[in-house]
């Protein structure tokens, strides 16, 4: 096992860290070997509020923008971040294009490159936003000093709750004219939002969907979250957003979807891991088993 | 199946060019291994952290521009200073055959011009993983002959 890496990655080298979270990826380690090992490091909570939180929305919506200029904003304030970026791999080959680094200018600046922690992450084999084991990598980071842990999620559509299952909060991305008010009514992922935020203030809408959002949020249960306006590319409302995100509370309105998306999540790594799953997908598509017979082998594993 | 290769695709100094890029990375992609874009006009520095965080097998730099004389080396020797030995550096772009033998001394194992058919990249990848050696820092004396 990679005990020796694991230690050099506690103590606080890079190269170690980017070691150890590709082995936790291709499952050569796991979370618990390293906690059997390490109990110490993750006695201590590093951070009285939340220590993951998810950046969602559509594509195009501005996210890596945003989450660039919030990376600058913690980092002036001194404090260690970590971002996962995920983007999706191809269902046919397996590969990925990883880009979501070239939208970041934060690492530019040398004083703030050793508080920041970039890892680009594909979903390989799973369904969702975030694939599972970003939970692992992301309880690790923490527990090795990263004290803040953003996750990127890949650019999703409105039933797309999956990253409620692996982070603390979750912040929407929205932009402006995002179609009429009746968009704003509908369910699905905005119903677990602790934070909205509307990116894109500079162009015409922005205010207009904020709104928007408020009156829906308020026609529901429990509290309305915050709902902010920035121009990533202005810089307008940046900050706000980034003080506002390091103190941002659970809405609380989403405990048991969360549940029922981590409990779905685990479900499917068993699925995808499973040993025969090769064979029944072989078999499924030449017709010579059924999609119950295939649930009743995997549910036997 | 076995792991996807993590390969960092890179364009080092301020040359504006990333066509050949993109279509490397794409080919990469489709060959089902994970690409890491770096963007443009990205420092030798910028890009050793990349290759670093991100725990990348191998880098590939992209230069039209003529600076790569100056600029491959000076990945190539920061990744040997950060311990970097064992990652497999190749490059792409404007490179006349005269100035090969430099940067292959410096450790890199493939310079692809125009015209090299894209299967012939995949090729060098695969057989690059089975030769020992073929790090950066790892003096070894292997190198991809290309045909463009």
């Amino acid at each position: 096992m990679d005990l020796e890496l694991v230690k050099s990655a506690i103590d606080g080298e890079r190269r170690p860290l980017a070691r150890v979270l590709s082995s936790l990826e291709n499952r050569n380690l796991t979370l618990d070997e390293i906690k059997n090992q390490f109990p110490k490091i993750f006695e201590d909570k590093v951070s009285d509020s939340w220590s993951s939180i998810a950046i969602t929305g559509a594509p195009g919506v501005g996210k890596s923008c945003l989450i660039d200029k919030i990376l600058i904003n913690w980092s002036s304030m001194g404090i260690k971040t970590a971002l996962l970026a995920i983007d999706p791999s191809s269902p046919r080959t397996g590969g990925a294009l990883l880009g979501d680094r070239v939208r970041i200018t934060a690492t530019d600046n040398d004083e703030y490159k050793d508080l920041i922690y970039i890892r680009s992450i594909a979903t390989r084999k799973s369904s969702g936003s975030a694939p599972l084991i970003v939970s692992d990598m992301v309880e690790f980071l923490n527990a090795i000093g990263w004290q803040r842990v953003i996750i990127e999620t890949v650019g999703s559509g409105q039933s797309e709750v999956r990253c409620a299952a692996i982070t603390d909060r979750i912040v929407v991305v929205e932009g402006p004219a995002r179609g009429d008010g009746v968009q704003a009514e509908k369910a699905g992922l905005l119903e677990l939002a602790d934070a909205v935020v509307v990116n894109k203030s500079d162009l015409p809408g922005a205010e207009q969907h904020a709104s928007e959002l408020k009156e829906s949020f308020e026609l529901g249960v429990g509290q309305v979250p915050p709902i902010m306006l920035t121009s990533a590319f202005t810089g307008d409302g940046i900050e706000h957003v980034s003080s506002t995100l390091l103190q941002l509370e659970d809405s609380g309105r989403s405990n048991k979807a969360k549940w029922r998306e981590r409990l779905l999540a685990h479900h499917e790594r068993k699925i995808l891991e499973s040993d025969k799953l090769d064979e029944i997908l072989e078999n499924l598509a030449i017709g010579s088993t059924s999609i119950e017979e295939a649930l009743k082998i995997l549910g036997d594993d | 199946m076995s792991e996807p290769l993590r390969i960092v695709v890179a364009k080092p100094g301020l040359d504006g060019h990333d066509r050949g890029a993109k279509v490397v990375a794409r080919i990469l992609r489709d060959a089902g291994h994970e690409v890491i874009y770096t963007g443009l006009r990205r420092t030798a520095q910028q890009i050793v952290d990349t290759v670093r965080d991100e725990d990348a097998r191998f880098l590939g730099l992209s230069s039209l521009s003529g600076a790569h004389n100056h600029l491959f080396p000076k990945v190539c020797q920061l990744l040997v200073e950060e311990g970097l030995d064992d990652v497999i550096v190749f490059g792409g772009g404007i490179i006349p055959f005269e100035d090969r033998e430099k940067l292959f001394s410096c450790g890199m194992k493939a310079i692809f011009g125009p015209g090299t058919p894209t299967t012939e990249i995949l090729q060098f990848i695969e057989q690059a993983c089975e030769v020992s050696g073929s790090g950066v820092g790892e003096n070894g004396t292997w190198h991809w002959e290309s045909s463009a």
